[in-house]
């Protein structure tokens, strides 16, 4: 087990979120980052509120939400019962009478029993009320694998809301973006489903499990404004420009994508997607026209992935410009393993082979 | 946003509960209502559920403050179940300790004790059959326990290893035997609930004999699944007994964010039409009592139990928190209802069918008895530490028959294993 993150050990970011100061930017891990983007849209808005298990006073199992509630009081921060139907419904409402709720899932793996009040009722309310009503709410997940979790704290499930019409989904992978992603996602008059990639809370994680974990002050994502400031929802990133190959990622496989890529000494060009819905199309119409290749990388299960949606996209736009079958990267379809952890997870030598493999008649 | 016509009215204002005590307070538990042992009466069990509904209100007690067992629910248990249940608790007790420790050494990923509330499933497990099916949550260890599990068998499941019968898939402490009529444990809460009554209500249309049983935590009963399994039971009659185990915090939440503020978890019952008891979790007397009568109810055909066991978690929820951070750390000592095991080993004691010699003989067995049991189960590996499984069985199980997808995907893990250079490169 040794340096990475226990299961659910969250007493190791058990401080309250301190940034450093250097001007007006600080250093920020990711947990820090998103609290800081709460903080600053409470301040800014009365109508923001936040909600969840164990939110309240002690601030969130991963200590997101430390601090906020002695902030903006108890009616403005707080603990709910355990029933995620209850959490999403009661979000809703509140989002019907004029608040901005960003209610937390505690893991996304518990999201499902507030699968009705999302897909049914949250997503459509727009449609269905011909904009009378709307439900601007930003559902918190930290979500992924990583951290030997088990099947009930490691699951992937972005492709079950963007499979749904009428919510926006949006994955982070630094910390500046998770800031700038929330702070839109809280303005956004939609409901955002916000999954936070747990495994690279503390810092990015280049895959290599039996390496010591990295923080994020090496890092440029981890320089976060102490102010105010959004990235666009359905703005991608590429953040690293590249002719051979076009890799499509988001969250911890970003960083997982570079080590290898980098390792490789592949001339890879890797786009984090940061919004899956709605995507940014044009950025990754752009770059496959001119690598040819596409290779698609995610945690998740394969099998009506998003991968899939990805690989769609680009074969019906990119086809005459593919110089290679399209790759898709992803975990096994299967449940989330426990002890086979690392056999399961998308890691360096799954990737390198499908590198490999796509550059193969390059 | 008040309206100008509504001007004349007073504003609202919203209630968000508080516990009475947070880090560093002084604990005064007071007001916690604790009515003498021996008080509440029992019913016969072919009663309607609607004509004792005050038992839901109160505490079912059989040991009083000096050990006795008094009153109609005392279930007059034979000195020599008494010491098998102190037993079967103390040895679930040295198992939490040293399994938790276990995890702190970094020898497996996660762990949960059930320190404080040993009497809620042991005593609940000597009144059922053996062959009675446990839907359980993941802090009734003691049901495995009081059936005389394996504890090797146990610690194989908590390190993934290989004499692991659940193949290293689930997480630690999510335990699952048939054998032992223990349903596999869900690490998403209060989906046993009706799953215990759906096994109920089978073995009832099968003309069978045997019940269910499931517990949740307090926390757990605002979970939809809860209120569906009360709905159904109640509909059906199922032959099940349906329990709280009222611990007073769900992580870093306390009771009062479900409900506790304005009424016991024990009336849910009454609202579904089904019987409801109150009981102090940490008398194993009284536990057994209750669990007794509803198995009782359940076995003539007079339907369901809900049964909110009244305790308190002495430790962290998890290995995962550091419950300093949001409770007085003097709740614990000042709990009116004290430790289930002293209370059981007092009153074998004063029936002189025990003593203080023989508690710590016992105990220093026990301790030993565990630790041999974990080098046992060490000798079949610990988490993190070598392949445990063959890679391949990642992709067992996952249905019947594995489709093509699936024998694909095992061919590639297979290859990315050789073209890795290390045999079991991502251990
Ligand atoms: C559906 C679901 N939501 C949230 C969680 C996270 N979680 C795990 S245990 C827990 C608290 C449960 O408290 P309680 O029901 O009182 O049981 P206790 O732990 O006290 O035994 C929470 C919120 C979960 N496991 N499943
Ligand atoms: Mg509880």
């Amino acid at each position: 087990m040794g340096t990475q993150m226990t299961e659910l050990d969250t007493d190791q970011e058990r401080v309250a979120p301190t940034p450093e100061r250097e001007g007006d930017t600080v250093r920020m891990n990711m947990i820090q980052a998103i609290n800081s983007a709460m903080d600053v849209m409470m301040a800014r808005d009365p109508d923001v509120i936040v909600m969840g298990e164990d939110v309240g006073f002690f601030g969130g199992v991963f200590r997101a939400t430390a601090g906020l509630q002695k902030k903006y009081g108890k009616t403005r921060v707080f603990d709910t019962p355990i029933t995620e139907t209850g959490i999403i419904g009661v979000a809703i409402g509140m989002g019907a009478y004029g608040l901005r709720p960003v209610p937390e899932i505690q893991f996304a793996d518990y999201i499902y029993p507030g699968l009705d009040q999302l897909v049914s009722e949250a997503a459509r309310l727009r449609y269905r009320s011909a904009g009378e009503f709307t439900a601007p709410l930003t559902v918190r997940s930290p979500f992924g694998g990583g951290i030997f979790g088990g099947q009930t704290h490691s699951q992937s499930p972005e492709g079950i809301f963007t499979h749904v019409s009428g919510l926006k989904t949006v994955v982070p992978a630094t910390p500046y973006d998770a800031k700038g992603l929330l702070i839109a996602a809280i303005e956004d008059n939609d409901p955002v489903i916000f999954f936070e990639p747990k495994r690279i809370y503390n810092g990015p994680f280049d895959g290599h499990w039996d390496k010591p974990a990295k923080n994020w002050s090496g890092h440029p994502g981890g320089e976060v404004p102490t102010g105010y400031y959004r990235i666009p929802l359905g703005k991608a990133n590429i953040v690293r420009a590249g002719e051979a190959l076009t890799i499509l990622a988001y969250g911890t496989m970003v960083h997982v994508c570079r080590a290898v890529v980098e390792e490789a000494g592949v001339d890879a060009e890797i786009i984090d997607l940061r919004t899956l819905l709605p995507l940014d199309i044009d950025t990754i119409e752009e770059s496959v026209r001119k690598t040819g290749r596409c290779m698609i990388v995610h945690e998740a299960t394969k099998t009506s992935g998003f991968g899939a949606e990805l690989s769609a996209l680009v074969q019906e736009r990119c086809f005459y410009s593919l110089e290679a079958p399209i790759e898709r990267v992803t975990g096994f379809d299967t449940p989330y393993p426990h002890s086979l952890e690392w056999a399961y997870f998308p890691g360096p030598v799954r990737i390198g082979e499908a590198i490999k493999k796509i550059m193969k008649d390059a | 946003m008040a309206s100008e016509t509504r001007a004349n009215l007073k504003p609202l204002s919203l209630h968000v509960p508080e516990p009475k005590f947070r880090p560093g307070d002084e604990v005064d538990f007071a007001d916690v209502e604790v009515p003498p042992a021996g008080a509440a009466r029992r019913p016969d069990t072919a009663d309607r559920a609607d004509s004792f509904t005050e038992l839901a209100y109160t505490l079912v007690r059989v040991l009083d403050d000096d050990g006795k067992a008094v009153g109609p629910w005392d279930p007059k248990l034979s000195p020599e179940v008494l010491r098998r249940m102190l037993r079967a608790m103390a040895l679930t007790r040295a198992y939490d300790e040293r399994m938790f420790r276990a995890q702190r050494q970094g020898k497996t990923s996660f762990y949960m004790k059930c320190t404080g509330e040993e009497a809620v499933a042991v005593a609940a497990a000597f009144a059922l059959d053996r062959d009675d099916m446990c839907f359980p949550s993941y802090r009734q260890q003691g049901l495995l326990i009081a059936r005389d599990w394996d504890l090797v068998d146990m610690m194989n499941q908590v390190y993934s290893n290989k004499g692991d019968r659940l193949e290293g898939k689930q997480l630690p402490i999510m335990y699952s035997t048939k054998e032992g009529s223990f349903f596999s444990i869900s690490g998403n809460l209060a989906t046993q609930y009706p799953q215990a009554v759906g096994w109920a209500m089978a073995s009832a249309s099968k003309g069978d004999t045997r019940i269910a049983a499931t517990w949740c935590g307090e926390g757990s009963t605002a979970e939809g699944d809860f209120h569906s399994a009360c709905t159904f039971a109640s509909v059906y009659r199922a032959p099940v007994i349906l329990n709280v185990v009222n611990n007073q915090w769900a992580i870093s939440s306390f009771s009062g964010f479900a409900g506790a503020e304005a009424t016991t978890f024990a009336a849910r019952a009454i609202g579904y039409g089904i019987a409801g008891l109150r009981v102090d979790g940490n008398d194993a007397l009284a536990v057994y009592a209750a669990t007794q009568w509803a198995a009782e109810r359940a076995r003539t055909n007079q339907g369901a139990t809900l049964i909110e066991h009244f305790t308190y978690r002495a430790e962290g929820h998890s290995t995962s928190d550091d419950p300093s951070q949001y409770r007085s750390a003097q709740e614990y000592g000042a709990w009116p209802l004290g430790d289930p095991i002293v209370r059981l080993k007092q009153h074998l004691i004063g029936l002189r069918e025990w003593d203080e010699e023989r508690q710590a003989a016992m105990d220093k067995e026990l301790a030993e008895k565990v630790r041999a049991a974990q080098k046992e189960a060490e000798k079949n590996g610990i988490l993190g530490h070598g392949l445990h499984q063959p890679l391949d069985t990642l992709f067992e199980g996952v249905y019947e028959e594995m489709p093509w997808h699936l024998r694909e995907q095992q061919r590639q893990m297979l290859a990315e294993e050789q073209a890795s250079g290390r045999p079991w490169a991502r251990k």
